[in-house]
């Protein structure tokens, strides 16, 4: 097989455990020689998981893994020319420094002077040259955690997998560690694919980042990418701060949002389009209201608005802003605006992310029952008469609902459905909902209620609300 | 009433405790060894047993018939505790009871029973039977300390090992076993010393044609009135000695066992 450019290749791997749930849904990933990857999402989202199959502790259930080109799915763990750095470390008590990070070397059984000389090195790689003979357990967690790295590189793997390294560490030790990561990563040329939920440190030591939410990656991108030009809602949520808001696209650069239009970069929507439009919080810029004195054609600035608080960061502060047609966003300067204080907002275009919306409404499949009923989502639901007139009884339909015009209730026994609230996005005037049901599927909701993640909820829906659309046959 | 808030005179009844039921009889252990039966100091106790080849004999074999023993526990013991100990087996709980179950019997009604086991199937009582009788009953007393040394054992660091090029066997060899060395060293302990010392298991269940370094300590005190208690004192004292010897044995790594929680 010819040698591939690409030193690791996961193709459409997908891993799902005994219980049912999918950790990786149909993932593809191709990691240069050299290349120091990121693998970034919030717990669970299966980015261990991945790594774990690169790594051969867990056997994937799809797709294939190769490493330089050759297929290593279900190649055991010690066969493979890659080294992890466990996330505990995972050092071996009963073995002191030098054992520990010589117990690969003597696996291999290489002869005592080279093994000595190699140890040496790569303690002295890892600063931790004087500590040779010291007893793991006597060593504070940064000098564990750089015993754990020269006892992985101390077998020269092609691939070096670091899972959530420094999660330990606090935050000082964290940001020098990260400096001494990117430098190491540097002197050994090899690959690093590393984990974590901090995305901080992935824009910090990538060259390109891996996004990951519920088994599927968001987006693959170096760190600016995913930074400036995220693609969708999720990505933007999690990487830095940000305000994203429902928009439309009035025309090719020209895009409607907070009640306004605003030029844009963003082209090839279609015209009327829904979008999603995200700003950065330190992207807008803001002043002391000058409304009195310019009241004309000429007043560049584009949003008029109060101040609701500001809190200071360090080295900036962070205002969040009440527009006058009730837009709240998160803006960010090195001045402070003291709230009430009346401010003026202005984004360049360049500044303003437009984004496709992955859905407009909720869409469902469904079956029209007796006494203008339909069945959806394991729940049968009552429709107006009108709707049900349309249709057989029996007949398959689809089923659209608006995102605002499904009902949460408290009491989840109010509910046709009971779910829990699993994922928010404020858009500025509302909370965009991911609204999990018991059976596991996925309904959006908009509100102006507040609820927190893990939220027991009732879900209801008006009869008028819902549309139903004739399935078209195949045949 | 200050004296009784000191926490200190909280100790005092185990103290006394201490003081008659261990240090008290282990006085008087050394003073029977060193006198004769007119109380004068002597170590003709001592003489008597190491002359008489007999005694001598059996006080070896009793400690080749320990050492196998244990040895024939910690065979089946180790891999039963590892089997229990790896997280793939579902109901390691049941398996650990039926192990420990025996345990909620007393051992000489165990150690009949055997006997009666042995008259059923017509076996022949004796050195096999006795190397039997001494395997069951002290099995579970193996077992447990390593089932818990293992069931601690954190499983990264079997794929910390995987990972740096171990297979299956390099990880048992390098990892599981070092580690899991406290327990059986508690184990061998728990099954070594008791059995040293046996008598009963061995009376019954080879009808009293092997005797035991327990039994002739045992016969010394039993028959004959006082007339051997001297001479019975200086066994058990050489026994104190040997049980004592084996526990030191290994006495370096004690700190650390202790840290990872390998006695029990």
């Amino acid at each position: 097989m010819a040698k591939s450019e690409y030193i690791i290749e996961v193709n459409h791997v997908s891993k799902q455990f005994e219980d049912g749930k999918f950790a990786l849904d149909d993932v593809s990933l191709k990691v240069r020689k050299g290349e120091f990857v990121t693998i970034l999402g919030p717990s669970g989202c299966g980015k261990t998981t991945l790594l774990r199959c690169i790594a051969g502790f867990q056997v994937a259930t799809e797709g294939d893994i190769l490493l330089n080109g050759e297929d290593v799915t279900e190649m055991p763990p010690h066969l493979r020319p890659v080294n992890t750095v466990f996330q505990k470390y995972a050092l071996f008590p009963h073995l002191n420094v030098f054992e520990n990070v010589a117990f690969g070397l003597k696996l291999k059984g290489v002869e005592k002077v080279e093994m000595e000389r190699r140890v040496k090195k790569a303690l002295k790689m890892v600063s931790m040259s004087d500590y040779e003979y010291r007893d793991v357990d006597s060593l504070s967690g940064g000098q564990q955690q750089r015993v754990a790295i020269a006892r992985a590189i101390i077998n020269e793997p092609e691939v070096l997998l670091l899972d959530e390294p420094l999660a330990a560490l606090d935050r000082k030790m964290r940001a020098d560690m990260q400096l001494e990561l990117r430098e190491m990563h540097k002197k050994l040329g090899i690959t690093f694919i590393y984990v974590t939920h901090d995305q901080e440190e992935a824009l910090t030591l990538s060259d390109r980042v891996v996004v990951m939410r519920e088994g599927k990656i968001q987006q693959i991108g170096s760190p600016t990418d995913v930074y400036n030009e995220p693609k969708n809602c999720f990505v933007a949520n999690f990487i830095g701060e940000s305000n994203i808001l429902d928009a439309v696209m009035v025309k090719d650069k020209l895009v409607h949002f907070c009640d306004r239009d605003f030029e844009c970069v963003d082209k090839g929507f279609g015209e009327d389009q829904e979008v999603d439009v995200v700003v950065r919080p330190e992207d807008w810029y803001i002043v002391e209201s000058q409304k009195s004195k310019v009241d004309n054609d000429d007043n560049p600035w584009q949003l008029h608005g109060t101040v609701q608080s500001c809190i200071f960061k360090g080295v900036h502060y962070e205002m969040t802003v009440l527009t006058e047609n009730g837009y709240e966003l998160m803006v960010q300067d090195y001045h402070c605006f003291e709230p009430e204080m009346e401010v003026d907002l202005l984004v360049k275009p360049e500044d303003i992310q437009v984004m496709a919306k992955a859905r407009l409404c909720n869409t469902f499949e469904g079956e029209v029952l007796e006494d203008n009923r339909v069945l959806f989502l394991d729940g049968e639901w009552d429709i107006s008469d009108r709707t049900a007139e349309r249709f057989d009884i029996g007949e398959k339909v689809e089923v659209e609902v608006d995102f605002n015009h499904i009902n949460l209730q408290d009491d989840e026994e109010d509910g046709t459905l009971s779910g829990e609230v699993h994922f928010i996005l404020y858009k500025g005037d509302h909370y965009h909902l991911q609204v999990r049901t018991d059976e596991g599927d996925d309904i959006y909701v908009d509100t102006k209620d507040i609820w927190d993640v893990g939220d027991r909820v009732g879900i209801k829906i008006a009869p008028s609300w819902i549309r139903l659309y004739k399935v078209e046959s195949e045949e | 009433m200050k004296v009784y808030q000191n926490r200190r005179t909280w100790a005092w009844p185990y103290l006394l405790f201490m003081a008659c039921l261990v240090v008290l009889p282990l006085i008087l252990i050394g003073i029977y060894a060193f006198t004769d039966m007119q109380g004068h100091f002597t170590v003709q106790n001592f003489l008597l047993f190491f002359s008489k080849s007999e005694a001598v004999n059996t006080f070896i074999y009793s400690i080749a018939i320990a050492l196998l023993t244990t040895i024939i526990c910690l065979v089946i013991g180790y891999p039963a505790a590892y089997i229990m100990a790896m997280k793939s087996f579902r109901t390691p709980a049941v398996i650990a009871m039926l192990f420990i179950l025996p345990m909620w019997i007393n051992f000489l009604l165990r150690t009949i029973a055997t006997v009666e086991l042995f008259h059923i199937f017509n076996l022949p009582l004796g050195e096999g039977a006795l190397l039997f009788g001494m395997a069951y009953d002290f099995l579970p007393f193996m077992i447990y300390p390593i089932y818990n040394t293992l069931q601690k054992m954190d499983v990264s660091l079997f794929e910390a090992a995987q990972d740096l090029g171990a297979n299956r066997i390099r990880v048992f060899t390098k990892v599981i076993l070092p580690l899991s060395a406290p327990g059986i060293y508690s184990g061998i302990i728990m099954v070594f010393m008791p059995t040293v010392s046996t008598f009963a298991i061995s009376e019954l269940l080879t009808h009293n044609k092997i005797t035991l370094f327990g039994s002739l300590i045992q016969r010394s005190f039993g028959e004959g009135g006082t007339t051997m208690w001297n001479y019975g004192a200086a066994l058990s004292l050489i026994m104190l000695l040997i049980i004592a010897g084996t526990s030191f044995f290994g006495q370096g790594d004690a700190d650390v066992d202790n840290q990872k929680g390998g006695l029990l």
